[in-house]
């Protein structure tokens, strides 16, 4: 099996390498286009900001070649915002598989809201096979400032102030807002999961 | 729900843990990467390596340390000790650490925090300020507390998050070591006033100490060293015993 992660410009993907690299699994770090292409299991990772991303991503192509991708991805924190059709973050259009938009966490009147949410949140209503044998309100780890709103592609959600999508699948495309790279023995098995499909 | 975290901090030096740690259920104690793995598993919510290397080779000995260590160890880690530079940083977070945490070096160079979060974003830049109460204030001092300077803790707190730091890790010199709890005042300003999240540290000795840290002064983790590693305070019961008494906590 190849499991390919996809470079760019978007944060440091060694923690992912060794998630991977513990599951027994060689994470092969490329742009490639055809390397990408072939592989069996694709992986789009990101941390940093959606359109310095996005147009690294469209200079090089790599948003088509994601786009029409028939094989299983799993795009993880800005990954799977990039895979949403629209990001608040620099009013910037994304790649568009997830029907849903992605907007910036608003602290309300009468409390401070901790911008970025960082650290563990539990998440619910998990229906895809991502979570099998992953239990209900399983801990994750979050760093993030923007969320990608609920819509029909939900497989997971988190409250953060409100509810939002922790998790996204449609068709071949799945995608968490949670590194399941630090997210301890709960986060290995969603990454099993994926690489299981 | 975000949950408090529960912070265990490893002292390093030349790529080994320092202070008397022992325990019997690992190989090596002296280990960071095992000792680091054991904590992952107790329940430890995130771990913080801080290097006090005072040789040359720090920097290559710490960076082949941080690849061990995310190599072996599923959640997430901030280093720090002595990192002045964009260029300290990013060899760090490629090697993988998920967050690095300045001190001096910041507050000697401001504009190196505002550089790191346009750099890595600020989710990544913990800013440490460790701080002592006299003459009726909390003062910020430098160089681990060796060098005092005239500045507020609390306006060196947040002049650093308006340039950027993602998480602030305060620790009190009057509590540190006191096993007296954790400075509730200067820790709750902090954390009811900035828009980042505070880790407490300094003074904790029981587990009630933790709870008040969280219920009282409202901080977003607790950051503990010696009663972690003496087992005066084990992980899983300090956790069992803060969901007991309603802290709302991972297990």
């Amino acid at each position: 099996m190849k499991t390919v992660i996809v470079k760019y410009n978007a944060g440091n993907i060694r923690s992912l390498q060794f998630a991977l690299e513990r599951l027994g699994v060689n994470g092969i770090v490329t742009d490639d286009h055809e390397e990408i292409r072939t592989a069996d299991k694709v992986i789009f990772p990101g941390v940093g900001e959606a359109s310095t991303a996005m147009n690294y991503l469209k200079e090089r192509n790599l948003d088509k070649v994601i786009a029409d991708l028939k094989q299983p991805v799993l795009g993880i924190c800005l990954g799977m915002q990039l895979l949403c059709k629209y990001s608040e973050e620099n009013d910037t259009p994304c790649i568009g598989v997830f029907d849903t938009e992605v907007k910036r966490f608003q602290s309300p009147v009468e409390n401070l809201l901790k911008i970025p949410q960082i650290g563990w949140n539990n998440i619910a209503g998990l229906h895809s096979v991502l979570f099998e044998h992953v239990p209900e309100n399983s801990y994750m780890y979050f760093v993030h400032s923007y969320y990608a709103a609920l819509c029909s592609d939900t497989v997971a959600i988190t409250n953060y102030v409100i509810n939002y999508s922790a998790a996204l699948q449609k068709d071949n495309f799945y995608a968490v807002q949670f590194h399941p790279e630090k997210s301890a023995e709960d986060g290995a098995r969603i990454i099993q999961n994926f690489l299981n499909i | 729900m975000l949950t408090k975290r529960i912070i265990p901090c490893l002292d390093i030096k030349d790529g080994r843990t320092v202070k008397g740690i022992n325990f019997e259920n690992i190989r090596d104690a002296g280990d960071p990467v095992e000792l680091g793995a054991l904590y992952a598993a107790q329940g430890a919510d995130e771990l913080v390596f801080l290097d006090i290397t005072a040789t040359n080779e720090r920097r290559k000995t710490l960076a082949e340390l941080v690849i061990d260590i995310a190599r072996h160890i599923n959640i997430p880690f901030t280093v720090g000790g002595g990192i002045s530079s964009v260029a300290d940083v990013s060899v760090l977070l490629q090697s993988g650490a998920d967050k690095i945490s300045v001190n001096t070096s910041a507050f000697k160079n401001p504009e190196l925090i505002d550089q790191l979060s346009r750099e890595f974003g600020s989710q990544c830049i913990v800013l440490a300020i460790d701080t002592r109460y006299e003459d009726g204030d909390w003062y910020v001092y430098l160089n681990g507390g060796r060098v005092k300077t005239t500045v507020k803790a609390f306006d060196w707190a947040k002049e650093a998050v308006d340039r950027g730091a993602g998480e602030i890790l305060l620790t009190s010199m009057n509590n540190d070591g006191t096993k007296k709890g954790f400075a509730l005042d200067i820790t709750a300003q902090l954390a009811q006033n900035l828009n980042v999240p505070v880790i407490a540290s300094g003074g904790a000795g029981t587990m009630e100490h933790f709870q008040e840290v969280f219920d009282t002064a409202q901080a977003d983790a607790a950051l503990a060293a010696s009663i972690f590693h003496y087992k005066e305070i084990e992980i899983p019961a300090l956790k069992t015993f803060l969901y007991n008494n309603g802290v709302n906590i991972r297990f």
